[in-house]
């Protein structure tokens, strides 16, 4: 495993983890919108959907231990990534300026630790059911009254808000990202990249963010 | 003109250094930043002072000796130039400036504004030499080279080692320097028998000096006077995963 090791904790083997787990991710997160995005055709189709995906409880468990194993994977090297670079530069500049980099790709720590905590809080809202004693009373598979009354309250479906803005600003740097970590770049296809990256970002936390709000603004009931 | 600079005065490698202001008078625009530097330097020394110690060699911007960070940026305000090469009126008459020498783990300060950039040149020493037996040299011609490669290695080869990348770097990441020099030699034939090695003794050595991880925000090609651009860190992402994946021994 010394190889393993040696061809992981170096400034390029660490990012590439990085980008395959960040990719696991996104892909979980494009999945999860779509079923969740169930919630706009009604009752029936989402809670349909969420008794279904326990229907195969291996395919399931599967899916769960690859996505927890992408996420560690992802915050050990965020880790490393960072304590690296804040040795890098022990001494600061008197006069700090930036010419070109964007405000998300300066905040990847921010926004990924708001979305760690929402995780956290999220998993213990609707999956532990443990915040919230009226969801708790709720059936497993009723997903859709626990959606409307979770987010009826406004601290929670702002709290959820906030988490979709720092999705947005995690994946807008984050999609491009992938591909310069990866090497995949090309004269043919990386102005695209770069903006079809924030696009597919931002659109990603928009359609999460449309569910709390036309639920909070009392357009699905 | 007039100005009002705040230069870094740090006596030696080992001393406590801290920032000094002092009022720039009589700066013609047509002066070089470096020719300010030297007039401000003339009044010091008038008046006893040390002057303010920078490095500079070629004046011409080709030998990457004198960056200084202006006002939080590496060279300085314009685009694609070095120091050096920066003329004083890109500035505004009565502008305060910060004057500050490149922040790294792995260019430690010296003096003033001179760092020590000795980590590039044994980087470059990582790379190993291209080990084909020389005897006299070869007619160019002899090796074929499409021109789109040849210039892909050439604007790599444009990199003076002058360390803005990294001073510019949130993360004092060497990887725009790495990446010209990696890149510059996988595109050329007379490369090729240790472009493996190249790319993972290059990164390794660049790991042990210190240097940051790149998170990919651009700010190196953005000071850069050679105008290297991040396509080749991407290059380099390259050659170094395929290299980890593919490398024929199995060392280690
Ligand atoms: C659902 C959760 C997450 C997803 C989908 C995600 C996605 C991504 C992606 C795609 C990248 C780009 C990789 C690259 O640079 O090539 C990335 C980088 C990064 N992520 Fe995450 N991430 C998530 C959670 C987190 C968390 C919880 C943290 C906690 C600190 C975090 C911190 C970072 C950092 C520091 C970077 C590197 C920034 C950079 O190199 O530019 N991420 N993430
Ligand atoms: S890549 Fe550009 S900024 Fe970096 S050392 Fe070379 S010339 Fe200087
Ligand atoms: S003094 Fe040589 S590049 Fe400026």
């Amino acid at each position: 495993m010394s190889w393993l090791n040696h061809a992981v904790k170096n400034p390029i083997g660490a990012k590439a983890i990085m980008a395959v787990t960040g990719m696991m991710l996104t892909g979980f997160l494009v999945a999860h919108l779509s079923g969740n995005l169930l919630i706009f055709a009604g009752p029936q189709a989402i809670n349909a959907y969420a008794e279904g995906l326990h229907k195969f409880p291996a395919v399931l468990w599967v899916a769960r231990g690859g996505l927890l194993a992408a996420f560690v994977a992802h915050l050990y090297f965020a880790a490393y990534v960072t304590l690296g670079n804040r040795a890098a530069r022990p001494q600061p500049y008197a006069f700090n300026n930036t010419v070109q980099a964007t405000w998300a790709s300066r905040h990847m720590v921010l926004t990924g630790l708001v979305m760690l905590a929402f995780i956290i809080f999220h998993l213990a809202h609707f999956t532990w059911r443990v915040t919230d004693p009226e969801i708790r009373a709720m059936g497993e598979f009723d997903v859709y009254q626990m959606a409307i009354h979770g987010f009826r309250q406004p601290a929670v479906a702002g709290s959820y808000l906030i988490a979709m803005a720092a999705i947005g600003l995690h994946l807008s740097h984050g999609i491009a990202s992938i591909f310069q970590t990866l090497g995949l770049n090309h004269p043919r296809y990386n102005r695209s990249v770069r903006f079809v990256g924030p696009l597919l970002g931002v659109g990603i936390a928009l359609l999460f963010a449309s569910i709390p709000l036309s639920i909070y603004l009392g357009l699905v009931n | 003109m007039k100005l009002k600079l705040h230069v870094w005065r740090q006596k030696d490698k080992a001393a406590q250094g801290r920032m000094v202001t002092y009022d720039a008078e009589n700066i013609s625009p047509h002066m070089s930043f470096l020719e300010m530097l030297d007039v401000v330097n003339e009044g010091l020394i008038t008046t006893g002072e040390d002057p303010i110690a920078f490095e500079h060699d070629c004046r011409e911007g080709i030998c990457g000796s004198c960056g200084v960070m202006v006002n939080g940026v590496a060279h300085g305000p314009q685009d694609a130039t070095t120091t050096c090469q920066l003329h004083m009126r890109s500035f505004q008459d009565g502008e305060e400036l910060y004057i500050e020498p490149w922040r790294a783990k792995g260019f430690p300060v010296l003096r003033d504004l001179v760092v020590d950039r000795s980590a590039f040149d044994r980087i470059i020493q990582a790379g190993g030499f291209i080990s084909v037996n020389t005897g006299s040299a070869q007619d160019a011609n002899a090796i074929p080279i499409r021109k789109a490669e040849a210039d892909e290695a050439f604007n790599a080869a444009a990199c003076i080692g002058c360390g803005a990348c990294v001073a510019a770097c949130k993360n004092a990441s060497a990887m725009l320097f790495v990446s010209a020099k990696v890149g510059q030699l996988s595109l050329l034939p007379q490369g090729q028998p240790e472009r493996q090695d190249r790319a993972l003794n290059m990164v390794a050595a660049m790991q042990q000096e210190g240097f940051g991880n790149c998170t990919n925000q651009y700010e190196c090609e953005a000071v850069c006077p050679k105008q290297i651009s991040s396509d080749y860190i991407a290059r380099l992402n390259r050659e170094f995963i395929k290299a980890t994946l593919t490398y024929p021994d199995a060392k280690k």
